[in-house]
């Protein structure tokens, strides 16, 4: 119904080319002094004392250990907040329920806790004199200084991640893909796995994969509830800290290029898959205006 | 049947179609209550059980309060300076075209993806006397590692995405006609951005804002490595909470931590709120 | 004021927007700009407007030439197909913009403008409606504000792209009789783009018909209807049933179908005895249940719809092509005497008709029923 348009020759506001190339050079100054010569400095820190010691000391024991304990944490707390968020995503987007806005603000609350403070919360629960602590104590389970607590605080910090990714997509998309399926007789599992499922598949690798960069990185809340054992009960980020403050600071930049590393390697999977996202984002969209007009 | 009704786009109240509710709502519940509800009201029987006045006097500690004086302020200047450059940055992404545009889309999500310990030790030594930048710095008589300046840097570095994630969508769906419309009434491009384009923003970048200054008031790895922990002049918040934890003293970790955690709900329950209204208003009924 | 535009032309990459093409707009004039999407109608309009650059020629207003004069500087009123009300402003404040933002040599006084906002209101009829969000109003109420908008700065010029668009029929209808008045009473200049024939011959006193980035026809409404100068102009202004022709034995030929030419053609011998295509207007036709000596065109009845004062019958034509469905529109009383039947088979035969020769761009009017008398 509009006629051809074409945006490139469109007068927009902040077009004269002073004004442009102003704005565009003052923020890649900023980012370059703020984000990118940051970035650069970890890895010149890393090789300050050569790529012999560098290698040397990611071999150590202990950092192998703590690079196995982080793994771990990770493979443990994805796959569960992957099924809390699509569970969670699916209650709130495709029912109505008294408390539902609620519920979508307490699921926001693990962003704004500090993970101090997150740490604490369990560590006064399961700890040797908590409420439940104790009683575990009284059984000979330790949660707390060791690798289930890790687990718990990192399921904690990063639970929102997932249905975060998924409840905007799934209530753009609606409901009426599903409830065709369901008309046409599809069994619940069905009807999750071949119609929901393909829809909101990019987003849900985008969430795994948020999830998984903030498990592996979580410092604060896991230095809380760790001990700071090394060998044990360290991961990566608390080796990091160990070695920094040991004054090796060649090898704690060591082991941070590792985390770094992981860092730029989640934002080429992120721009990959926003570009994915974008694409069955506009075609939804797209979808619509057809439906409308 | 159930078609007709969603297709008229509202939201049908009649019998629901879709299965798993109990499923969803119940998995969902209870993964709640134990991560969440249950270790809050842990916090809350401890808090509880150390009596009024041992609590005031904790919370109200010379010391305590100076680290919410010192957290408070650099939160505040942190996501003041992110709102200035996260919405230069959404401004230059969505509006421009350039080599490197999606380089540097890719790259402000840095401070999310980097671990905020990595993020601690490499501002640490960037900004130490002997750093790169610290050098400069320290030529021009500036010292930032080390004072309360440093934790306004950490606390900007490691928010520096909320402003510029909530506002670029904003501003890429902003119709040019309302812009264009400014345009043939005469406005110059100064007026159209302050009077039409800035009050469409408004809403987003302030909660931009309002995010990055509740990550701020938080975050503890970034900063404890560039603070340098001075006591009454460079401790935040969240370090007096593990201080207090590594001397064991729970009632006083969990008396502070309850502060900030209620301090962090208020935040987020008012972003929430007021996000809803200004949606209503914009919108005619949400 | 009036507007001339010489030589204009615009590329969108590889596609042609719009051909070199002028057009001389009188001071108070309405002008409609008619055409189906992509026909480059909207694109005129903008750089009129100044919101698009044209890649050459020369639009001037007045003895202006504001050919490379800013959108702002332009001083036109503008109204947009969605309207664009600032959502984050009231009425009152949408409307008092353009005066707001004038240099502070030329601003009214705040008082002033209110006074000036508040007249503008009354205008459009929606003076209780000051305080309100735009999201709180009608579509009909936001074309109205958007209007009192553009008019605010007192434009000589006033450009409407699709301004009925996006409304219901009614609404449709009251507004563009509203808008006329509006037109007449203040004598600015206007000129709107539309893709409803309907809308643009009612309300136009020139419409400009397009296709593909050329003006096919610029004429006033009447005449344009009269006499269409090309198959598209004919095609848009529509309702018309093409029947594609062989001429032999002072007939056109279609398989078992025929018409008779009319003795004016058949007079002039060799001249217009030519292969081609007639067009007949829906209601230009006489409907039999029996040939007639002037044509032979058997179909089918496949629907009757009563549509306001008339019956609308679709047919599809037995033994002969066609690339349509046929509509005919006969006045109740016809249909009502013959008392016609879904699945009957029908002749027609046309009154007058448009004939393009497959060599000519130009159409011959033909009328039947002049010869018979």
């Amino acid at each position: 119904m509009s006629s051809t348009k074409n945006t490139s020759s469109q007068l927009r506001v902040g077009d004269n080319p002073w004004v442009k190339w102003l704005l565009i050079g003052l923020t890649l100054l900023l980012t370059a002094i703020l984000l990118v010569v940051p970035l650069i400095s970890i890895f010149q820190q890393a090789f300050m004392e050569g790529a012999a010691h560098y290698f040397s000391s990611l071999l150590e024991a202990d950092t192998l250990h703590a690079i196995g304990l982080t793994l771990l944490v990770a493979a443990l707390t994805v796959p569960i907040n992957l099924v809390f968020g699509v569970m969670l995503a699916w209650a709130v987007t495709r029912f109505e329920f008294p408390g539902r806005k609620l519920l979508m603000t307490l699921m926001d609350i693990p962003f704004a806790v500090s993970p101090v403070v997150a740490g604490l919360l369990y560590l006064l629960l399961y700890g040797n004199n908590g409420w439940i602590g104790s009683w575990l104590y009284d059984h000979d389970i330790q949660l707390m200084f060791a690798w289930p607590g890790i687990v718990m605080v990192t399921i904690f910090v990063t639970c929102p991640f997932v249905a975060r990714e998924l409840i905007p997509l799934m209530q753009q998309q609606g409901r009426e893909d599903e409830e065709a399926a369901v008309i046409l007789g599809a069994s619940g599992w069905q009807l999750f796995r071949r119609v929901t499922l393909p829809n909101i598949k990019w987003a849900l690798i985008y969430g795994v994969i948020l999830t998984n960069a903030r498990a592996v990185g979580e410092f604060g809340a896991v230095s809380v509830v760790s001990g700071n054992i090394r060998g044990e009960t360290n991961t990566l980020p608390l080796l990091v800290q160990a070695q920094y403050e040991d004054y090796q600071a060649a090898a704690a930049f060591a082991s941070a290029s590792l985390l770094a590393l992981l860092a730029l390697l989640t934002l080429l999977l992120k721009a990959f898959i926003e570009w994915r996202l974008e694409r069955s984002m506009k075609l939804e969209s797209d979808k619509e205006k057809k439906t409308t007009a | 049947m159930a078609t007709h009704l969603s297709a008229a786009d509202t939201r049908p109240r009649h019998k629901r179609v879709l299965p798993g509710l109990s499923l969803s709502l119940g998995t969902s519940l209870l993964f709640i209550s134990l991560i969440l509800l249950l270790p809050m009201a842990g916090l809350v029987m401890q808090s509880v059980d150390m009596g009024w006045d041992r609590y005031w006097q904790v919370i109200t500690d010379e010391r305590v309060v100076a680290s919410y004086k010192v957290t408070l302020w650099a939160a505040a200047l942190a996501s003041i300076f992110n709102g200035f450059f996260g919405l230069l940055l959404a401004w230059v992404l969505v509006r421009y075209d350039f080599p490197g545009r999606r380089i540097l889309d890719a790259l402000v999500d840095l401070p999310f993806a980097l671990p905020t310990a990595v993020a601690g030790i490499t501002l640490a030594t960037l900004y130490a006397q002997n750093g790169w930048y610290g050098e400069i710095l320290e030529s021009l008589g500036i010292k930032v590692a080390y004072t309360p300046w440093g934790i306004v840097l950490a606390m900007a570095f490691t928010s520096i995405p909320f402003v510029v994630r909530t506002v670029q969508p904003v501003l890429e769906e902003l119709s040019p006609e309302e812009e264009e419309a400014g345009m043939t009434l005469g406005a110059s491009d100064w007026s159209v951005f302050r009077r039409v384009i800035f009050p469409a923003l408004w809403p987003a970048l302030m909660t931009g804002i309002a995010l990055s200054f509740t990550r701020s008031l938080g975050e503890f790895g970034a900063v404890i490595f560039i603070a340098g922990n001075m006591p009454y002049v460079s401790e935040i918040t969240s370090l007096m909470i593990f201080v207090s934890l590594q001397e064991f003293d729970f009632p006083a970790a969990s008396a502070i931590a309850s502060v900030v955690l209620m301090a962090s709900l208020i935040l987020l329950f008012a972003i929430n709120i007021w996000q809803a209204r200004y949606l209503r208003r914009l919108h005619g009924r949400s | 004021m009036s507007i001339l535009i010489e030589n204009i032309s615009k590329k969108f990459g590889h596609f042609q927007a719009l051909s070199p093409l002028s057009l001389d707009i009188n001071e108070g004039e309405m002008i409609g700009l008619l055409g189906p999407s992509g026909s480059g109608k909207t694109t005129l309009l903008r750089i009129i407007a100044g919101l698009e650059g044209a890649d050459t020629g020369r639009i001037q207003f007045g003895d202006r030439d504001v050919t490379n004069l800013h959108v702002r500087d332009r001083r036109v009123g503008f109204v947009f197909q969605n309207y664009a009300l600032f959502r984050h402003m009231t009425v009152a404040d949408n409307v008092a913009f353009g005066l707001e933002v004038l240099p502070r040599k030329e601003r009214p006084s705040a008082t002033e403008i209110q006074k000036r906002v508040q007249h503008l209101l009354e205008m459009v009829q929606l003076e209780h409606l000051a305080s309100r969000f735009p999201s709180q109003l009608s579509g009909g109420q936001k074309q109205r504000i958007a209007l009192a908008r553009a008019l605010a700065t007192q434009p000589e010029v006033l450009l409407l792209d699709e301004p009925f668009g996006a409304l219901d029929a009614k609404v449709r209808k009251e507004l563009r009789r509203w808008l006329r008045g509006l037109h007449d009473e203040l004598g600015f200049t206007s000129v709107f783009v539309t893709h409803d024939q309907e809308e643009a011959l009612e309300l136009s006193d020139r419409v400009v018909v397009m296709s593909n980035g050329h003006i096919e026809q610029i004429d006033q409404p009447g005449a344009l209807y009269a006499s269409p100068n090309s198959r598209f102009v004919f095609d848009f202004l529509g309702n018309a049933n093409v029947f594609e022709g062989k001429v032999a034995n002072g007939k056109w030929h279609n398989q078992q179908a025929s018409i008779v030419l009319p003795h004016s053609v058949i007079e002039q011998e060799s001249t217009e005895q030519k292969d081609g295509q007639l067009y007949i207007r829906s209601h230009e036709f006489f409907v039999s249940k029996e040939p007639t000596a002037q044509a032979n065109l058997p179909l089918r009845l496949i629907a009757i719809n009563p549509i306001g004062a008339e019956v609308r019958l679709e047919l599809t034509p037995i033994d002969w092509q066609s690339n349509d469905v046929w509509e005919i529109d006969l006045p109740h009383k016809a249909f009502d005497k013959n008392c016609f039947e879904k699945g009957q088979t029908l002749y027609v035969s046309p009154k007058a008709a448009y004939f393009f020769a497959h060599d000519a761009q130009q159409p011959v009017l033909l009328n039947w029923e002049a010869s018979k008398v």
